[in-house]
C-alpha cells in the first residue's frame, strides 16, 4: 500500500498542479495572475511527462562512462519524455514572454490589468 | 530531389521567416520575399498534391531513408520522426500556401503604412510554417511543436498594431485559449505515450483500445482542438482575434483555426479509430455541437454593427457546417451502406466547405479591411455610398455574400447543397437548421451590402478611391476562385475533395506504411 502510494506521488501532484492552474485561469482578475495560472498548468504537464519516463533501475541513455551493468542497451531508459519535455519548456517561455508583454501594453492602454475592466471588445 | 518534397514543404518558409527580418532598412523587399516565398510554397504544394494522388500515402522518415528501422535493443516500434501525407493533408497544405500567398500579395499594399513589417512577414510565413506542419506531419509530438508555432505567430499577428489597446486584449486572448489547448494536448499526448511507448499516429491509432486512459485522452484532444477551430462553447476569442487581425492575415489566420479542425477529425478518424467506429455517439456529438456552432454564431452576427466583427462571426456560423458535414460522416462510419449513401456525400460537402469558406470568407474579409483601408472606420452605421467610388471591391463583395449565403452559382451553394441533402438523412432537423443558417446568413450580408455600399455618397468620402492594385488582385484572384469552385465543382470534388474524403475513411491505408507489427 505505502509503496503503491510512493510511486503514484508524482502523479497526485499533478492532479493538484492541474486543479491549481484551471483554478487560477479561471476565477483569478488579475492578468498576470492569470499569466501565472497558464505557467503552473504547464508545469504540471511537464511534470506528468517526466515523472512517466522515470522506470525503476533504468540507466540514462549515455555510453559514455557508463556503469558495467548499464552497457546492456536494455537497462538503459528510452530518453524521448525528458526530450518532449525540454521542448515543451523551451516553447512555454516562448509563450509567457508573449502573454507578458501583451499584459504590459494592456496596462499601457487601459490603466489597468483587471480582466473584468479589459473588455473593449464586446458584443 | 522529388522525395524530399516534404521537408521543403516546411523548409522553404522556415527559411523564409528567418530571412525576413534582414530587411530591416527596406521594408518593400521583405513583403515582395514574403509574396515570393509563398508562391513557390503554392507550387511546391501542388507538386505535393500531385504526387499524392499518383503514389498513395507518402511517409517522409526524417534522417533515415525508410521507417522501418528499429532501436538496438530490438524493440520493434518507429522510433523516428516522420510525415505522413495523404489526400486529407495535402488538401489542407493547398489551401494553407494558397492563402497565405494572397495574404502576403494583399499586405504588400495594406499595411505599408506601419512600422515593423519585417517582423509581420517573418511572423506570416511563421504561422504558414505551423499550419503546413500540423497538416502534413505522422508524429503526435510534432503536431503539438507544430500547433504551438501556429498559436504563438498567429497571437503575434493577433497584436501586431500594438498602439492600439484592443490588439493586445485579443491578443492575449486567443494566446490564452491556444496556450491552454495545446497544454491539454500535450497532456493527451503524454497518456497515450506513457500507455503505449510511442508517439507515431499510425502505431498508436492501430494499439488504441477501450480503456478509461484512451476515452480520457480523447475527450482531452476532441475538446481542445474543438477549443481551437472555434467551435460553440469556446467560440469567444474568435471575433475578437479575426477583428483586430490586420486583414492581410485574416486567410492565413482562418486556415490555421481549420489546421485545428483537420486535427480534430484526424484524431476522431484515425488516432482513435477503434473507439468512433463502435461509438456513434461521437459523430452525433460532432454533428449537434456543428448546428449549434452555425446557429448560435450567425444570431450573434445578425446584431453586429463593425463590419469586421460581423464577418467574424459568420465565420463561427460556417465552421459548423463543416462540423455538421462530417459529423455526419463519422456517425455512420461503421455502417457500409449508409455511408456509401450518404456519410461520404457528407464529408465530402464538409472538406469542400472548408476551402469554400477560406476563399469567400478571406474576400469578405479582405473588402472589410479594403473598406477600413479607404474610411478609416469598421462602423457600419459610418459608411455609406461607397459602391460607385470602388466599384471592384463591391463586385467581389458581392461574389463573397452571395458564395456566403449559397445562391447559386457561387461555390458556397455546391458544398452546402452536399450538406443539406446528406444531413437530411440521418436526421432532417439537422438540414432544417442549416437552410434556416442560410437564410439568416444571406439577411445580414443585405444589410452589410446596404449600408456600406449603397445609399447617397457622403461628403466625408468624397475623396475616396478605389484601394490600390495588390490588394485589388488578391481580391479579385479569390473571387474569380469563388466562381469557378462554384460552376466546376465536379472537378474540385474529384481531384481535391473525394481524395480528402477516402483518405479519412480508409485508416487502415493511413496504418500500413512500414509493415512495423
Amino acid at each position: 500500500m505505502n509503496g503503491e502510494v510512493f510511486v503514484n506521488f508524482p502523479f497526485i501532484i499533478v492532479a493538484l498542479l492541474l486543479a491549481i492552474g484551471f483554478y487560477t485561469i479561471g476565477f483569478k482578475r488579475n492578468l498576470i495572475k492569470v499569466v501565472i495560472g497558464i505557467e503552473i498548468l504547464e508545469g504540471a504537464v511537464n511534470l506528468f511527462l517526466v515523472a512517466l519516463g522515470y522506470v525503476k533501475g533504468g540507466y540514462a541513455p549515455i555510453y559514455t562512462l557508463a556503469p558495467q551493468e548499464a552497457a546492456n542497451p536494455q537497462n538503459m531508459v528510452l530518453p524521448t519524455p525528458q526530450a518532449l519535455t525540454l521542448t515543451s519548456i523551451v516553447i512555454g517561455v516562448a509563450v509567457s514572454a508573449l502573454m507578458l508583454a501583451f499584459a504590459v501594453n494592456i496596462y499601457k492602454h487601459y490603466g489597468t490589468l483587471d480582466v473584468t475592466k479589459i473588455r473593449r471588445l464586446r458584443g | 530531389m522529388i522525395e524530399h518534397l516534404p521537408a521543403l514543404m516546411i523548409a522553404v518558409p522556415l527559411f523564409g521567416a528567418f530571412i525576413a527580418p534582414l530587411f530591416k532598412k527596406k521594408q518593400n523587399i521583405a513583403a515582395i520575399w514574403a509574396i515570393l516565398i509563398t508562391a513557390v510554397t503554392v507550387g511546391l504544394s501542388l507538386l505535393l498534391m500531385y504526387q499524392v494522388r499518383l503514389n498513395g500515402v507518402i511517409v517522409y522518415v526524417f534522417g533515415a531513408n525508410k521507417p522501418t528501422l528499429v532501436l538496438p535493443s530490438g524493440y520493434k516500434v518507429p522510433i523516428r520522426i516522420m510525415f505522413e501525407i495523404d489526400g486529407i493533408g495535402a488538401f489542407m497544405a493547398i489551401s494553407a500556401t494558397l492563402m497565405s500567398f494572397i495574404g502576403a500579395l494583399y499586405s504588400y499594399s495594406h499595411v505599408k503604412a506601419e512600422s515593423g513589417l519585417e517582423k509581420y512577414y517573418a511572423l506570416l510565413l511563421l504561422l504558414e510554417v505551423g499550419i503546413l506542419g500540423m497538416v502534413l506531419t505522422g508524429d503526435l509530438f510534432n503536431l503539438f511543436v507544430f500547433l504551438e508555432i501556429a498559436g504563438i505567430a498567429g497571437s503575434a499577428l493577433v497584436g501586431f498594431r500594438n498602439y492600439r489597446g484592443e490588439a493586445s486584449e485579443a491578443g492575449i486572448k486567443y494566446l490564452i485559449v491556444s496556450a491552454v489547448a495545446s497544454l491539454m494536448v500535450l497532456f493527451a499526448i503524454g497518456i497515450l505515450y506513457g500507455e503505449y511507448g510511442n508517439l507515431n499516429l499510425a502505431y498508436i491509432s492501430k494499439q488504441v483500445s477501450f480503456n478509461t486512459l484512451d476515452m480520457i485522452a480523447f475527450g482531452l484532444l476532441f475538446t481542445s482542438f474543438a477549443m481551437k477551430c472555434g467551435s460553440v462553447p469556446m467560440h469567444y476569442w474568435v471575433p475578437d482575434a479575426y477583428t483586430e487581425v490586420p486583414a492581410g492575415i485574416n486567410p492565413v489566420l482562418l486556415v490555421s483555426t481549420y489546421a485545428s479542425l483537420y486535427a480534430l477529425f484526424r484524431v476522431s478518424f484515425t488516432l482513435f479509430a477503434n473507439i468512433s467506429l463502435s461509438l456513434t455517439r461521437i459523430g452525433w456529438i460532432m454533428s449537434v455541437l456543428g448546428v449549434l456552432t452555425m446557429f448560435i454564431g450567425v444570431t450573434m452576427a445578425l446584431v453586429q454593427k463593425d463590419v469586421k466583427r460581423l464577418m467574424s462571426y459568420h465565420a463561427i456560423s460556417q465552421t459548423g457546417y463543416m462540423l455538421l458535414g462530417v459529423g455526419v460522416g463519422l456517425t455512420v462510419l461503421s455502417d457500409p451502406k449508409a455511408l456509401a449513401e450518404f456519410g461520404r456525400t457528407a464529408m465530402a460537402g464538409g472538406i469542400f466547405h472548408i476551402i469554400n469558406h477560406i476563399i469567400y470568407k478571406s474576400l469578405l474579409l479582405m473588402t472589410a479591411g479594403a473598406l477600413f483601408y479607404v474610411t478609416g472606420t469598421r462602423n457600419l452605421n459610418e459608411m455609406g455610398g461607397l459602391a460607385r467610388k470602388m466599384p471592384i471591391t463591391t463586385l467581389c463583395f458581392i461574389v463573397g455574400a452571395a458564395a456566403i449565403s449559397g445562391i447559386p452559382p457561387f461555390n458556397g451553394f455546391a458544398s452546402k447543397f452536399l450538406i443539406y441533402e446528406s444531413s437530411y438523412r440521418l436526421n432532417p432537423l439537422l438540414a432544417v437548421f442549416a437552410m434556416v443558417t442560410s437564410i439568416l446568413t444571406l439577411a445580414s450580408f443585405v444589410k452589410v451590402f446596404a449600408s456600406a455600399f449603397l445609399g447617397p455618397p457622403l461628403e466625408k468620402f468624397e475623396n475616396a478611391k478605389e484601394v490600390p492594385k495588390p490588394m485589388i488582385v488578391a481580391m479579385v484572384i479569390l473571387a474569380l476562385l469563388c466562381i469557378l469552385f462554384g460552376l466546376f465543382p465536379d472537378i474540385v470534388l474529384d481531384k481535391l475533395v473525394y481524395p480528402a474524403v477516402d483518405a479519412l475513411i480508409k485508416v487502415a491505408q493511413y496504418q500500413t506504411w512500414g509493415g512495423l507489427a
